[in-house]
């Protein structure tokens, strides 16, 4: 795992090369790219975005072109087709865009000896989120739909739901598996932002994620009004765990994104 | 570190003067075999705090924590039965939380094969399986972003004859089983302090997500001359009864039936009862005195969010009692299916 450049990035290196999960920023890819080479002389063949947001994937580009693929082209960079159109829509250039996309619900490609699987995190954080799971290394990144930072950030324009993060968070408990010694290590997940985590991390995140949800479903079913949820507070007792008052992804933003939703599934 | 210390400053002398470094060593040696041994099984002695270490503490009694609104309202929520999900099941104590229960631990040393220096104190906790590396060689924590396990990663450093070990990447857990949270957040400084073959063991853990000011709790443990053989905790987790992956047991606000049985039952305000900084200070008696005399308005117990429930008989006036039952809990922590762990 790669981290200070944006979301976190994980490298898988072996003899056929290195696949490169997200990107970052754009803003530190020499030393992204340093770092990569630290562990690994060998050709980048492939990328893969876990999401089309700025902090996943500007470094695209950049890294794409000093990797190279069998054919000898750039470094292909994979995602789901709904991140591809909506970076098209966003203006990002082609050189920075997964071409090498899928449609249907998952991918998978045998590399360095282990199968990679590819899971689209359909409604998640956006509708082009993808799950990335490394079988032999026993590794997930988990891209956006997981979080140790913030609340999950739903961006319900470009297709998030809180109903696919708990469906994302719920199938990466059903892929991990720990450690012999009483829930504790095992399959290791990396997070789209935050610290390398474990099942018994997601769980309690998970936990946290349906408790919200339920509390303010029941607000909604009780006819509150949005300032009426907010000032109840159904995220006490995580807020100073997961909450922000100020940022790009505030305690009030994370509860009217749960409160649309449910107002409108009701 | 003393010891460390005590050999660097050997082999500084070493570069130059033969004879000091001959003396430096024997310094080093004389510190090192003079600390106080910890090694040996361990098991714990119940008779501080019992009813919260072994038959384990009545839903709704959030008292001796200093908590905060955070804290409450999630132990507010909390329903037992949450421990039944599948990836609970197996869950042990955090590392702050785990020498509260009943517990046996064996500790021995790790040293240089060739220097013979301390470079770590290690601990097997039986009751979990749980292992622990209390480092001595001086090494930093890892960082930020590294994993947390249970146990945490702990460096120690001795004061005499006192052991005092930091530990930080610890899991997200409880205070207190009935649901008193404590966060990842959490870190915890340690004191061993041994007396013949009795060992005192003073945790005071700081959370800046649940607690307003440190958690001070200290067991007994005392020194297993026949060790017993309960050392493996076989955990296997199995769903025994048919439920939607979504489904997380917990009370939304008001539905928690069982907030008010420990307050009730003792005859104790219910602000009391729910806990907080002021609560765990000796000056807090004459709030309490005043409480139950029916005192100010502004230390008459309020009622926490809950339906209302008959009262159960008082048995008293005061904070003494019959020995309280572990049936609520069980009754609460089966109610969704098995848990192994609710004991």
């Amino acid at each position: 795992m790669i981290v200070g450049a944006g979301a976190n990035i994980a490298v898988q290196v072996g003899d056929d090369g290195v696949v490169v999960v997200d990107t970052g920023n754009g803003q530190l890819t020499d030393k992204v790219l340093a770092a990569i080479r630290s562990l690994s002389k060998n050709e980048i063949r492939w990328i893969i975005n876990t999401e089309f947001d700025r902090d996943h994937a500007a470094g695209n580009e950049a890294i794409s072109k000093v990797g190279r693929t069998v054919n000898g082209n750039p470094a292909a960079v994979v995602a789901h087709e709904n991140a591809s159109a909506r970076m098209a829509q966003a203006g990002v250039a082609d050189d920075g865009r997964p071409f090498n996309t899928y449609f249907e619900h998952a991918r998978d490609f045998p590399f360095n000896g282990e199968p990679v699987m590819i899971y689209h995190d359909d409604g998640a954080h956006t509708d082009g989120g993808s799950m990335v799971m490394f079988r032999r290394s026993d590794v997930i990144v988990a891209g956006d739909a997981f979080l140790t930072t913030t609340y999950p950030v739903i961006d319900a324009k470009n297709g998030g739901s809180v109903a696919g993060i708990i469906r994302s968070l719920n199938r990466i408990l059903d892929l991990a598996v720990p450690s012999k010694f009483l829930q504790e290590g095992g399959t290791y997940i990396i997070p789209g932002h935050g610290r390398i985590a474990d099942e018994a991390d997601v769980v309690e995140y998970r936990d946290m994620v349906v408790i919200v949800s339920e509390r303010i479903a029941d607000m909604v079913k009780k006819g509150m009004t949005l300032e009426q949820v907010r000032a109840a507070r159904p995220t006490i007792d995580y807020d100073l765990r997961y909450g922000a008052d100020s940022g790009p992804w505030t305690t009030a933003m994370f509860v009217e994104a749960i409160y649309n939703e449910m107002k409108a599934t009701k | 570190m003393k010891n460390t210390q005590a050999s660097s400053s050997g082999r500084v002398f070493c570069i130059g003067h033969f004879a000091s470094c001959i003396l430096a060593l024997i310094c080093a040696a004389s510190s090192a075999s003079a600390q106080i041994s910890l090694v040996g099984d361990w098991a714990g002695r119940y008779q501080e705090d019992f009813q919260d270490r072994v038959p384990g503490p009545d839903l709704g009694d959030y008292t001796g924590l200093p908590i905060n609104e955070a804290a409450r309202k999630y132990a507010d929520s909390w329903d037992p039965s949450r421990v039944s999900l599948l990836e609970h099941q197996c869950e042990p104590y955090v590392s702050p939380h785990i020498y509260r229960g009943p517990l046996q631990f064996r500790i021995w040393e790790e040293k240089d094969p060739n220097t013979q220096e301390l470079i770590a104190i290690k601990q097997y906790l039986g009751t979990y399986q749980q292992w622990r590396t209390i480092w001595l060689d001086g090494r930093p924590h890892p960082p930020e972003y590294a994993p947390h396990t249970w146990m945490g990663f702990s460096t120690g450093e001795w004061h005499g004859d006192v052991l005092t070990v930091n530990t930080t990447h610890i899991k997200a857990e409880f205070f207190r089983r009935s649901g008193i949270p404590s966060s990842d957040r959490t870190t915890l400084v340690e004191h061993y302090i041994r007396h013949g073959n009795l060992l005192s063991h003073v945790m005071i853990a700081t959370d800046p997500v649940y607690l307003t000011e440190p958690l001070i709790m200290s067991e007994e443990f005392v020194l297993m001359e026949r060790g017993n053989q309960n050392w493996l905790y076989n955990c296997e987790y199995a769903m025994e009864i048919d439920r939607p992956k979504n489904e997380v047991p917990h009370f939304l606000e008001g539905a928690n039936p069982s907030l008010k049985e420990y307050a009730e039952r003792y005859g104790i305000p219910l602000d009391a009862a729910r806990g907080g900084a002021e609560s765990t200070y000796p000056e807090y008696m004459t709030t309490l005195r005043s409480m139950l005399s029916g005192g100010p308005d502004k230390a008459r117990p309020t009622t926490p969010p809950g339906p209302s429930r008959e009262a159960v008989t008082n048995v008293g006036p005061t904070l003494s009692g019959p020995p309280r039952r572990r049936a609520d809990l069980v009754r609460s922590a089966t109610r969704g299916g098995w848990s192994r762990r609710a004991w």
